[in-house]
């Protein structure tokens, strides 16, 4: 199977559906000429033209709102934020115009789209461009949330996005996109909604998504070379519709439980997890529920502090021994 | 405020049964917003109800010189522009009533009309967020090498905020086939133009898109219709946006809730703009031509009446939504 960087899945990914549907297109700030921002639109310009990969002003509220009136009257559009911290400038397009539009015309007019970038936190960037919003979209009915950890996700969960007869909000890592892994060729749909069991273990279970899937490996491989401890690792790939089957059934396996999530912790992705758990299968727990998220805080600049905000194997480990009533 | 630029387009005999659908339209859109009043009195319509009284020969007028597959997006203020579209006033009616048998399956509400299959898009009750919507929908148009065109009504309130800015910018640099007709009615919500904007002439506004401009007198319903007819005809044969101001003006307060005048007008000015009313103006022009008499008049308002009537009684006889269509049509399949 082919290895590809996590950019260039997406940009797979891009390519196929533009070439299978007229009706997609790609919009968005230096998505053309500069082959975009984080180079996830290389090549493309050159490939289907201007009139689908579309440069815009730096004008977040505006091309969002155009993507979504293209979708009103049929197009499918790609809408490209240069990064999540951006489309705060949007919010009004994303949740009153392409959330509700369905519900609020008895069903006449839904809107396929889907609106992509990188969120999270990257290196140094500061507080205004540090920041995972996968909470705030979950929060929305008539969004999905989407949130690929591996390059063989980007692409099949991108290809399904697309496809999709929804408003998708779809968030990659910024620090995911030199990632290598297999990326299986042509027609690789991952549906939306499915969790992936990453690891299989007894003892615990720790739910991530996005980059943070990658420190809960490490540690779930720490936890069994060094404590003896088998832990499951649950990618939940999906935010919002929420695989709440594939969890309950871990958490029933392992009556444990740590939720890691890059966002602030307030009214967090893991606090509706949580929510899931203790009210489906409380009694199948032998220990409460614990979260490790980012710090409280606007993402400070100095390379120490920002690095005590973010979930990291330790605090992962540590966490499992406080479920496990290890020490 | 000035007169706006506009001659007023004579009278072509020929053309008696369009003035009388002008008329019919503008007629059937004042009697339904007084029954909508009266219902929102007796509390069968809730929410937020901005009636249209005073500005019927925008909507009709615009949508006149417009193709049965065009598209149009609205702000909250919409109920006519839905009946100058030619949705039933039942339908509409009843969607006020929040009924089942409602456009929008009474989901929706007076600020969310929506007739797909007649190319209504909505009324969009955030100020401003639905003329990105317009650009987008002209984009698509263009996308697909077609020749409708996309049309914006909005309020001269919403040419201040950033969604106009964007959504016009982009129309003019990408030579969109799209309308924006800015429906000046002199006050967002109680606030003056000239307290809210720098440039009291919005057309002026278009300069900054390097985009064609006219400034309309929105209460002649035939100089309406003609300038929506240049602006199409730029839109359809040469893919050019227009922005179109049309100057009107609100008979009743700002929603149901507001009294008519209110704090941040007199009476007086209501009193005197009343004098300009686009209906019987029409009626009068028809009558002077010689072309319609007050037993015309009277005979076609009793339809109208009646008509609206039996909306209102089908509004109120419909059934609710069945309580399982709470969680319908949150996902689309």
């Amino acid at each position: 199977m082919p290895i590809l960087t996590y950019r260039d899945a997406l940009n797979q990914a891009l390519r196929e559906e533009m070439e299978r549907d007229p009706n997609v297109f790609l919009m968005g700030e230096e998505v053309g000429v500069y082959q975009g921002a984080y180079k996830v639109s290389r090549g493309l310009l050159e490939s289907f033209g201007e009139k689908r990969v579309v440069d815009t002003p730096i004008t977040e509220l505006g091309f969002a709102g155009v993507g979504v009136g293209a979708a009103m009257v049929g197009l499918r559009p790609v809408i490209e934020f240069m990064t999540w911290n951006f489309a705060l400038l949007a919010l009004d397009q994303i949740i009153n115009s392409a959330a509700k539009m369905l519900y609020m015309s008895g069903g006449q007019v839904p809107i396929p789209i889907v609106f992509r970038g990188p969120g999270g936190a990257a290196r140094q960037l500061g507080a205004q461009h540090s920041q995972a919003f996968e909470s705030w979209y979950a929060h929305i009915p008539g969004l999905k949330v989407v949130t690929p950890a591996t390059p063989a996700d980007a692409k099949g969960l991108l290809k399904s996005a697309i496809r999709d007869n929804n408003p998708v909000i779809f968030l990659e890592g910024e620090m995911l996109y030199n990632m290598k892994g297999e990326v299986p060729e042509g027609e690789h749909l991952v549906p939306l909604g499915l969790a992936d069991v990453k690891r299989e273990g007894s003892d615990v279970t720790i739910i991530c998504h996005s980059k943070t899937v990658i420190p809960c490996e490490k540690a779930a491989t720490a936890l069994a070379e060094q404590h003896g401890v088998s832990a499951e690792v649950i990618d939940l790939r999906s935010i919002r519709p929420l695989d709440t089957e594939t969890i309950l059934a871990s958490v029933r396996k392992t009556n444990r439980c740590v939720i890691v999530e890059e966002g602030w912790p307030f009214c967090g992705v893991g606090a509706q997890v949580v929510d899931e758990i203790q009210r489906v299968a409380f009694d199948d727990l032998d220990a409460p529920v614990i979260r490790v998220t980012g710090a409280d805080v606007p993402m400070p600049y100095n390379k120490a502090l920002e690095r005590a905000t973010k979930p990291n194997v330790d605090s992962i480990i540590e966490a499992v021994k406080t479920v496990s009533y290890m020490d | 405020m000035p007169t706006p630029p506009t001659s007023v387009p004579a009278l072509d005999r020929s053309r008696l049964d369009f003035y009388r659908g002008l008329l019919r339209q503008m007629l059937v859109i004042r009697r339904f917003e007084e029954k909508a009043a009266e219902a929102y009195a007796l509390g069968k319509i809730g929410g937020f109800c901005h009636l249209y009284i005073g500005q019927e020969a925008v909507a009709v007028g615009s949508i006149a010189a417009l193709r049965h597959d065009d598209y149009l997006m609205c702000s909250y203020r919409e109920h006519g522009h839905a009946l100058a579209r030619g949705m039933s006033s039942r339908t509409v009616m009843a969607e006020l009533f929040g009924k089942a048998t409602g456009c929008s399956r009474g989901k929706g509400g007076s600020m969310h009309i929506f007739d797909a299959s007649k190319g209504f898009l909505g009324g969009h009750a955030i100020v401003g967020g639905h003329i990105p919507l317009v650009t987008g929908a002209a984009f698509a148009i263009k996308y697909r090498a077609g020749d409708q065109v996309a049309v914006a009504y909005y309020g001269e309130a919403a040419v201040n905020n950033g969604a106009f800015h964007e959504a016009l910018n982009m129309a003019a640099l990408w030579k969109l086939p799209a309308i924006y007709l800015c429906e000046n009615n002199r006050y967002g919500m109680g606030t003056a133009l000239e307290r809210a904007s720098a440039i009291y002439d919005i057309a002026q506004r278009a300069c900054s898109y390097d985009m064609i401009a006219e400034t309309v007198d929105g209460m002649d319903v035939l100089a309406v219709y003609e300038a929506t007819a240049r602006a199409v005809k730029r839109a359809r044969e040469g893919h050019l946006p227009t922005l179109l101001e049309v100057r009107t003006y609100r008979f009743m307060g700002h929603s149901m809730s507001d009294p008519i005048h209110g704090h941040y007008r007199t009476r007086e000015e209501v009193d005197e703009q009343k004098k300009k009313d686009p209906i019987p103006a029409l009626f009068h022009r028809l009558e002077a031509a010689g072309l319609m008499t007050q037993a015309d008049y009277d005979a076609l308002d009793a339809h109208v009446l009646a008509e609206v009537d039996a909306a209102v009684k089908f509004a109120d006889e419909s059934p609710e939504p069945d309580a399982d269509q709470l969680y319908a049509d949150v996902y689309s399949a």
